[in-house]
């Protein structure tokens, strides 16, 4: 009842402020919503989804959704949404070469974020810091983002695109299970990112992302005891932590190790000394506490905090987040100590 | 940046490939395969821009493979060079070139080993031996004293591992392993690593 509530807009609308607010809406072209293409229509459907118009897949991804400043748009617009719910998406204006959409301002892709593979499963890290052309334009934001229950995402590159393009996967991936009946496999999961952000090549889009997930393997039926232990060794080669490196320039690597950003440089060389498969998992949350602080310290475009997720079969689970100029005063004041104890 | 390598014997294509997937200056993996395999026989060598490799390598793996349900036969090496340089041609002029090199070696049963040597402008040419990347300066004028059309298998071997040194020696980039295959009439076989240590 709540949903039918949220989309029986047109009880809204009628109480709402003006009429010229629906058709100056249009007339603007702001985009695609649900609240702009209701007052149009009558209907009583209870679900007003936007289903865009096949006409989007003809448009260079670039011009998809693109504000213009034509008018002549506008009139026909209004005659056709009379008969459709939903405004259409433009006409792309003809394409002889195509243009980057100008950034607002330019972004630095500064971050530092890191996973590795390890027997205890997966674990992932990255600093908190979003930097804007030089300056902090937010200490405490997320660059871990959980996908689903077993599958987590570091992001790197511009947070808007991440963020979207981790919302776009997260639908994908539920939309497989629910038609597939099964969980997509890491690997595909990347495959999949990998080709919805093929289309945007050699455009501004920076996405560069570390998928880090368990893989629950294959749910066969009872078999006997002999097939019992095949399905072991089967589950052994499927089954197990996955780590997959992915980037809006087409890469895709599959690896036990990655860090990605900036900062990336001096995370390595601390995860190169340190990382083997047979760590226990606080001595992988520590090594990569150490990597991220290292290169927090060094770099100028990550630092504040660090956020540690650890992925194993039952899901991932996040370590609070721990301010790191903590940490410099500790390592501060463990080296006056020991300097004092060699001199004494 | 990146190597690639092939040399043609009488019944055989040796090939090798360096392993290294780099990302600016960092090496983000050391164990990379950089072979696609078209078919029982066919091998395709894909190094180039970072997505478009893998991409286009895909593309006509899966085409090759189509070709082989449809008609029930598979496409001979020949073939199979002239479709993927067509499919590069295809795209040369669009918005969306693939910047790629390739190296497309096989064994077909009637006409024998065949080595092709493509590039990202899309020419064509078939050669007994032939390698890409800045490491082909270097190592282009070795195979062209030491190779001969009558190689044994284990001559060619020596003749790819002289190469590696020479790269390991005078290339200013670190290429520490390479992996090697063979195809004959039997298919196509993976044989040891080339790794070298720093000299």
């Amino acid at each position: 009842m709540a949903l039918q509530d949220i989309c029986n807009f047109q009880d809204i609308f009628v109480d709402s402020s003006t009429t010229e607010c629906p058709s100056a809406l249009l007339g603007k072209k702001t985009g695609c919503n649900y609240v702009s293409a209701l007052p149009f229509q009558n209907s009583t459907s209870l679900f007003n989804f936007r289903i865009p118009l096949a006409e989007y897949l003809d448009e260079s991804p670039t011009q998809f959704g693109q504000i213009s400043t034509s008018q002549d748009h506008s009139t026909a617009l209004l005659q056709e949404s009379t008969i459709s719910c939903f405004p259409l998406p433009l006409s792309p204006p003809p394409a002889a070469s195509s243009q980057a959409v100008p950034l607002p301002f330019p972004m630095s892709h500064g971050t530092t974020t890191l996973a590795f593979a390890f027997q205890g499963g997966v674990l992932a890290a990255a600093d908190t810091r979003s930097s804007c052309s030089g300056l902090v334009a937010c200490p405490a934001s997320q660059k871990i983002l959980p996908i689903h229950s077993h599958l987590v995402s570091t992001t790197s590159g511009t947070s808007a695109d991440c963020a979207l393009w981790k919302r776009i996967l997260s639908r994908e991936l539920r939309l497989y299970q629910l038609r597939h009946r099964r969980q997509l496999s890491t690997g595909g999961a990347a495959k999949l990112l990998s080709h919805m952000l093929h289309p945007f090549k050699g455009t501004k889009l920076c996405v560069a992302a570390t998928l880090c997930g368990w893989d629950g393997g294959e749910v066969d039926g009872g078999h006997g005891t002999g097939g019992a232990q095949a399905d072991l060794g089967g589950c052994m080669k499927t089954c197990g932590p996955r780590l997959f490196y992915v980037c809006s320039d087409g890469t895709r690597l599959q690896g036990t190790l990655f860090s990605v950003g900036s900062g990336s440089p001096y995370a390595y060389s601390i995860l190169d000394q340190g990382v083997k498969w047979g760590l226990t998992v606080d001595e992988a949350t520590s090594i990569a506490r150490e990597a991220v602080y290292r290169a927090t310290h060094r770099d100028a475009y990550s630092g504040n905090n660090v956020d540690i997720y650890h992925i194993t079969s039952t899901g991932w689970t996040r370590r609070n987040r721990e301010d790191l100029k903590e940490e410099y005063y500790r390592e501060k004041e463990r080296k006056e100590r020991k300097m004092r104890l060699d001199m004494a | 940046m990146e190597y690639l390598i092939g040399i043609q014997g009488p019944d055989f294509v040796l090939v090798a490939a360096d392993n290294v997937a780099a990302s600016s200056i960092i090496q983000m993996k050391h164990d990379y395969d950089k072979m696609f395999k078209l078919s029982e026989k066919i091998l395709l060598l894909c190094v180039g821009e970072a997505g478009d490799t893998v991409q286009f390598a895909e593309y006509i793996q899966k085409n090759v493979q189509l070709y082989k349900m449809r008609n029930g036969y598979e496409l001979s090496p020949s073939a199979a060079a002239n479709f993927t340089r067509k499919n590069l041609a295809d795209y040369l002029r669009s918005r969306t070139p693939y910047h790629v090199n390739l190296l497309l070696a096989g064994y077909d049963d009637t006409d024998g080993p065949g080595l092709f040597y493509m590039d990202y402008l899309s020419s064509l040419a078939k050669a007994p031996f032939a390698a890409h990347g800045y490491g082909a300066f270097l190592t282009l004028s070795i195979l062209d004293r030491y190779y001969r059309p009558d190689l044994t298998r284990d001559e060619a071997v020596d003749l790819l591992k002289k190469c590696a040194e020479e790269l390991n020696k005078r290339f200013i980039l670190n290429l520490p392993s390479f992996t090697v295959r063979l195809i004959d009439k039997e298919g196509i076989r993976d044989l040891e690593k080339i790794t070298l240590g720093t000299k």
